[in-house]
């Protein structure tokens, strides 16, 4: 029997009409097991990016199903979808998209807040260790602009995970970084991954990275060729 | 959601743009100050120039005019009841200038409670005497103690007292316009003609100052019994009753009834100064127009600098909406921006518009034409605040919701893509 089906997209299709008719994506069909430690890698062009952002309930135009934990959403209004992101999945950009007028703690609770399930100070909690856990915590107090890049990726990864997500989303989490920080974001996923059997979806074009997930998913002109 | 959290996140923004949100804010405060000061100001004049009239004036005053037989003899003339009647020429006869049987009229007003008031008058047309000059004049007989209730009398009189005309026989109130051609003061003896040329000396013991000059030359009073005998004529002798009801509104309908009850001519407030009533209200409508207009200047600020950090804020927008925030969501936080924007600009313009009226109504503003005003006259109606408020939210709010309905529909992957 199939373990738990966390993200499942059937025959996902997407056009781009502007300059001229062009279908980015084909006959897209897969689907994501709870706790995997998926990777889309493909070179640039190929669509990853515009998959992830259909698969992130982001861009409603498109063709096909998506279903996350077992709720289709193709029918769902803005606000549903809306809801789901805040819920269901965590999302770390490549550029560290942190708000600059928010000290840490706060960029990492406020998803929290929208959720509201917790109350501040389990938050606050619960952000805390977060934080520790990613080696970070001796900044909760900082503003958002006065920590450098690869403290940033971290930040939005504990953010991504304030609200307990089915799957974390990363778009390029690694390209802005340099190699070491790169290697601590990567090593974060992992121990995630295996540790707390998290659910990831990495869209990367550095294939080092992506040989070391469990499973990669490769991508050329808007199909997928593997996986 | 919790509800302190849309707000959190607009004062965050509005922090990390404090001088440009400060600067916003300064705009809606200095109009809704420069919009409570006008109003406050401009209707403090209009009700000092309103009671000008206003207070000097008889809501009806019952006279009788002078004008032709309405009923000629060849309308009841049974030959030709069929016709058109043409009369030419036809003038006024030697009609009787009073109004019949006053004293019973006076009564019946007395006893109506729609009445406030009731001061009877005679007006005679003398002519002052200076020297060999002969100045046309009118003096007004007056009950001193009804003129003093119901119109104010004695703020008008500038030297000596109202009171002098019943306690000193054969007295007068000069106007000042004419005290200072005939060079009388208190306690001079004046010479007037009366209008069928009788010769009286009158005791001038005060002067009277009306604010409007051209009446000042010509108006003086003296009680009732001093004209009546000017005028040679019994004590029941009155050709003006001045009324002044409890309601002022119901003047043109009451007249009516009066002139229909006591057979006379009766002339309501709103219909003698019409056109002072088209000046205030004109006065009126300029202020609010120039107010409003200030107004929506500073929802144009707004506007600016909400379309401006919505730019900026881009990023942000993308971040909420990738994180879970709902376009609506978003679109709340830029109007909870633009209305505390207008809130606390809109308070403490308030508070600075009532320091400017405060100010204004210290500075001294002395007149001859207004003898009982000292400083510039201001009007601390709440109405004036209210109106302020609630129009400073408004157009705050108008001038928040499309840059708002513009980041609620802005599409965080455009944004995020575009880096």
């Amino acid at each position: 029997m199939e373990k738990n089906i966390v993200l499942e997209a059937r025959s996902i299709e997407k056009y781009f009409t502007d300059p001229a008719p062009f279908k980015v994506l084909d006959n897209i069909n897969f689907k994501i097991q709870q706790g995997e430690f998926v990777s889309v890698s493909g070179k640039s062009g190929c669509g990853k990016s515009t998959l992830l952002y259909i698969l992130s309930t982001m861009d409603t135009d498109y063709k096909g199903e998506l279903w996350i934990g077992g709720e289709a959403m193709k029918t769902k209004s803005e606000k549903e979808l809306a809801h789901v992101r805040n819920a269901h999945i965590g999302f770390v950009f490549q550029f560290h998209y942190l708000l600059n007028e928010f000290d840490v703690l706060r960029n990492v609770i406020l998803p929290g807040f929208k959720l509201d399930k917790l109350t501040q100070k389990q938050l606050e909690e619960k952000a805390m260790f977060h934080l520790g856990q990613l080696g970070i915590a001796n900044l909760a107090n900082k503003m958002a602009n006065q920590i450098s890049g690869g403290e940033k990726q971290r930040v939005a990864i504990a953010r991504a995970l304030i609200n307990d997500p089915l799957i974390i989303m990363g778009d390029e989490p690694t390209g802005n970084l340099d190699k070491k920080n790169g290697e601590i974001v990567f090593d974060i996923f992992e121990k995630l991954s295996h540790e707390a059997k998290q659910s990831l979806l990495i869209v990367t074009h550095d294939e080092e990275f992506a040989k070391r997930t469990d499973r990669t998913i490769i991508m050329e002109d808007g199909r997928i060729i593997n996986g | 959601m919790k509800a302190t959290l849309i707000p959190q996140i607009s004062f965050g923004l509005m922090n990390a743009r404090f001088r440009q949100t400060l600067i916003a804010a300064i705009g809606v405060t200095f109009s809704i100050a420069m919009f409570v000061t006008l109003l406050s100001f401009m209707n403090g004049l209009n009700g000092l120039l309103d009671d000008l009239i206003l207070n000097r004036s008889p809501h009806i005053r019952l006279f009788k005019d002078i004008r032709p037989a309405g009923n000629q003899p060849i309308y009841n003339t049974e030959k030709y009841k069929n016709d058109y009647h043409m009369v030419s020429s036809i003038k006024p006869g030697d009609s009787r200038k009073e109004i019949y049987d006053s004293g019973a009229i006076l009564q019946a007003l007395k006893a109506d409670d729609r009445v406030l008031g009731v001061a009877p008058k005679v007006a005679a047309q003398v002519f002052y005497n200076i020297g060999p000059i002969e100045m046309t004049g009118v003096v007004n007989g007056i009950d001193v103690n009804e003129e003093k209730r119901l119109f104010f009398f004695n703020n008008y009189v500038t030297a000596g007292e109202a009171d002098a005309l019943q306690n000193v026989a054969n007295s007068i109130i000069l106007g000042k316009g004419a005290a200072d051609k005939m060079l009388a003061k208190i306690g001079d003896i004046i010479q007037v003609t009366s209008g069928n040329g009788e010769q009286f000396s009158l005791k001038v013991v005060g002067l009277f100052q009306s604010g409007l000059a051209e009446i000042d030359k010509v108006q003086s009073y003296a009680s009732i019994r001093t004209t009546q005998k000017l005028l040679g004529k019994p004590n029941n002798y009155l050709t003006d009753i001045q009324i002044k009801l409890k309601d002022i509104n119901s003047a043109p309908i009451v007249a009516k009834e009066y002139a229909a009850l006591f057979n006379c001519d009766a002339e309501d407030i709103q219909t003698a100064n019409a056109q002072f009533e088209t000046g205030s209200s004109v006065r009126t409508l300029i202020s609010y127009a120039v107010g409003i207009t200030l107004l929506i200047v500073s929802g144009f600020g707004i506007y600016n600098i909400l379309n401006m950090m919505i730019y900026e804020k881009m990023d942000t927008i993308a971040i909420l909406k990738a994180t879970g925030f709902s376009g609506t969501d978003v679109k709340r936080i830029f109007i909870v921006i633009a209305l505390s924007i207008g809130f606390f600009g809109g308070m403490a313009g308030l508070l600075v518009g009532y320091t400017l009226s405060a100010i204004i109504d210290r500075i001294p503003f002395v007149t001859a034409a207004l003898p009982t005003i000292d400083t510039y006259p201001i009007d601390y109606n709440a109405k004036y605040y209210i109106i302020a408020t609630i129009f400073s939210l408004v157009t705050t709010y108008l001038a928040g919701f499309f840059p708002a309905r513009k980041a609620s529909k802005t599409d965080p992957v455009i944004i995020i893509r575009g880096k």
